[in-house]
């Protein structure tokens, strides 16, 4: 007998007419909230949850002294990720774009970051400064922006020429800069930076913004994840610390960027865009999720690939059902 | 007295979802495998979320860095999040693989995907109130994808204040109702027929 699609749909639709059994879903309800309270009560006492202690800046002032001062010589000359980032936090860079599309500069700059004044010169006007590092500042702020770029941009490249080993850099006309670096180094070494960067001079914060992004300027955070295996490369934020399952149901948005043209900065546009790209597509198959039902090919996966057979066996085998060839 | 807004809702109401439909004691015959299960448990692992969610709140997303109570609560929140996505992901396949969006059901199966990604969005607010190495390293990562997007714009993963409201008001709000509606809309329609039932056979037998 061969059934016409629109009474399948009617039948699908109505309300069932046939063999029905006692079922109290009451109680499967109450027997299932128990049975995963067990496994979660086991799971916890068993493995705990991760908690890595976050880092500090003084941690990365005290392990890399050279490291996080070389940053701070970066952030005064407008090199480091955070000056030439661009939308939201300033106008560094263009930001990413999909064909005509810039929806990163279309929105502009909401959260203004200004790398020299909000990561070196406030957080160190914050503080009883010796003499040494108040004249510095003093001479910083009276000079006109040239000549503050000029300065910077010497040391900044001296420091890249010796690999960022400070001990090594040759005199020059650095200006005050040497002196605001070793200043903000020994203000994060004592524990202090953590604060003034958070506080901004206010009271009440909720915002860690700023800490974050000069934080992932320099090498600590990133060394950090490397060794904690959370690269994007190694499937980065699916990943958790520890022995401890992260998040898992990334994959699908992971994977994109562990292939190519995905994980290749180089190749354009795709590679150079690939968070864009990755968002989009990501996007896209959200809403491909959503509507399944009405994908041609995607939607009759299920009447072509008869696992419904072992989910309904009983009622088939019962009623003597055979497959229907589709 | 039909004009009335009240008496309207509530014909309506009793008419579309009566509380036999609501709270039936039997079920199709068909309604025989383990399949089924995995709707409820992703329910009760949703709720064991929201009790040790509850909990945590009281006492703030730093309390278990330092208490024994605290992290055992706050392992409790994080196994029952891992169980209710192994549940609703067994859930989801096997409503794909029994179509179960056949016979008006598509609304269902929309709420389910919708709540699968809200889920995913609490999750990763979530991963980001840790307070601990992980949030550092994920909101640094994670900004990028954000703010190439122009998201960043009002939905910026450094704000831990941000993140902390959106992770324990608005998105549990958007995903209790979007449960709430997709539980309802499965009473309302009954459990979908299997595929290739016999519509001549449903009218026999004991009704
Ligand atoms: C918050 C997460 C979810 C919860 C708490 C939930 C809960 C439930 C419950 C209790 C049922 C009835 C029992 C059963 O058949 O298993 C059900 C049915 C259903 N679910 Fe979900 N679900 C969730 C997510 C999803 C997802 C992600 C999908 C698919 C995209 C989905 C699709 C369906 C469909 C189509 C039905 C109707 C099945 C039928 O008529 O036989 N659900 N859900």
């Amino acid at each position: 007998m061969s059934i016409s699609k629109e009474s399948k749909h009617a039948f699908d639709a109505a309300p069932w007419s046939g063999k029905t059994k006692r079922y109290d879903i009451v109680k499967e309800g109450t027997i299932a909230l128990a049975v995963v309270a067990i496994f979660a009560l086991f799971l916890s006492l068993l493995m705990g949850s991760p908690d890595e202690t976050p880092l500090t800046f003084k941690g990365w002032a005290v392990s890399n002294p050279d490291n996080f001062y070389a940053t701070t010589v970066q952030e005064l000359a407008g090199t480091s990720g955070t000056a030439t980032y661009g939308a939201p936090y300033n106008k560094g860079a263009e930001g990413l774009n999909v064909g005509p599309l810039w929806p990163q500069k279309w929105m502009g700059v909401t959260h203004p970051i200004d790398s020299v004044n909000d990561f070196v010169i406030s957080p160190l006007s914050t503080q009883v400064m010796s003499t040494e590092i108040a004249s510095a500042v003093a001479t910083w702020k009276a000079a006109p922006d040239t000549q503050k770029q000029d300065w910077a941009t010497a040391y900044d490249d001296a420091i890249t020429k010796v690999e960022g080993k400070i001990s090594d850099v040759p005199a020059g006309a650095y200006g005050p800069v040497p002196a605001l670096a070793q200043g903000l180094t020994d203000m994060a070494k004592g524990g202090a930076l953590d604060a003034a960067l958070l506080s901004q001079g206010g009271f009440f914060q909720t915002d860690n913004t700023k800490q974050i992004l000069f934080f992932g300027d320099g090498s600590y955070l990133d060394d950090a994840g490397t060794a904690a295996n959370l690269q994007g490369g190694t499937w980065g934020m699916m990943n958790e610390t520890g022995r401890y399952p992260g998040q898992a149901w990334l994959w699908l948005y992971s994977f994109w960027y562990q292939i190519p043209p995905f994980n290749n900065e180089e190749s354009k546009p795709i590679g150079a865009n690939a968070d864009l790209y990755i968002m989009v597509l990501m996007g896209v198959m959200s809403a491909g999720l959503i509507f399944i039902p009405f994908i041609p090919g995607v939607k009759n996966l299920p009447m072509r690939i008869p696992i419904h057979r072992g989910i309904w066996r009983q009622y088939y085998d019962e009623n003597g059902i055979k497959r229907r060839k589709k | 007295m039909s004009e009335m807004w009240t008496a309207k809702l509530r014909t309506k109401w009793q008419k579309e979802l009566p509380i036999e439909k609501l709270l039936p004691d039997d079920q199709p015959a068909y309604v025989a495998s383990w399949i089924y299960v995995f709707g409820v448990l992703t329910l009760s692992a949703l709720a064991m979320i929201i009790a040790s969610g509850i909990v945590l709140a009281f006492e703030g997303p730093a309390w278990y860095h330092t208490s024994d109570a605290g992290k055992f609560t706050n392992s409790m929140h994080f196994w029952s999040v891992q169980l209710f996505f192994v549940f609703m992901v067994i859930h989801l396949w096997g409503k794909f693989w029994m179509a179960a969006w056949r016979g008006n059901r598509f609304r269902t199966w929309a709420t389910g995907a919708v709540a699968f990604i809200s889920s995913i969005a609490t999750a990763f607010t979530g991963y980001l109130v840790q307070t601990n190495f992980d949030s550092q390293w994920i909101s640094f990562e994670a900004k990028d994808g954000f703010n190439s997007m122009g998201v960043g714009a009002f939905f910026n993963v450094t704000n831990l204040g941000q993140m902390l409201l959106l992770h324990v008001a608005f998105l549990p709000l958007i995903l209790g109702v979007l449960t709430v509606v997709h539980v309802l809309m499965v009473r309302k329609r009954g459990v979908v027929p299997p595929i290739d039932a016999e519509p001549a056979l449903s009218n026999r037998g004991p009704q």
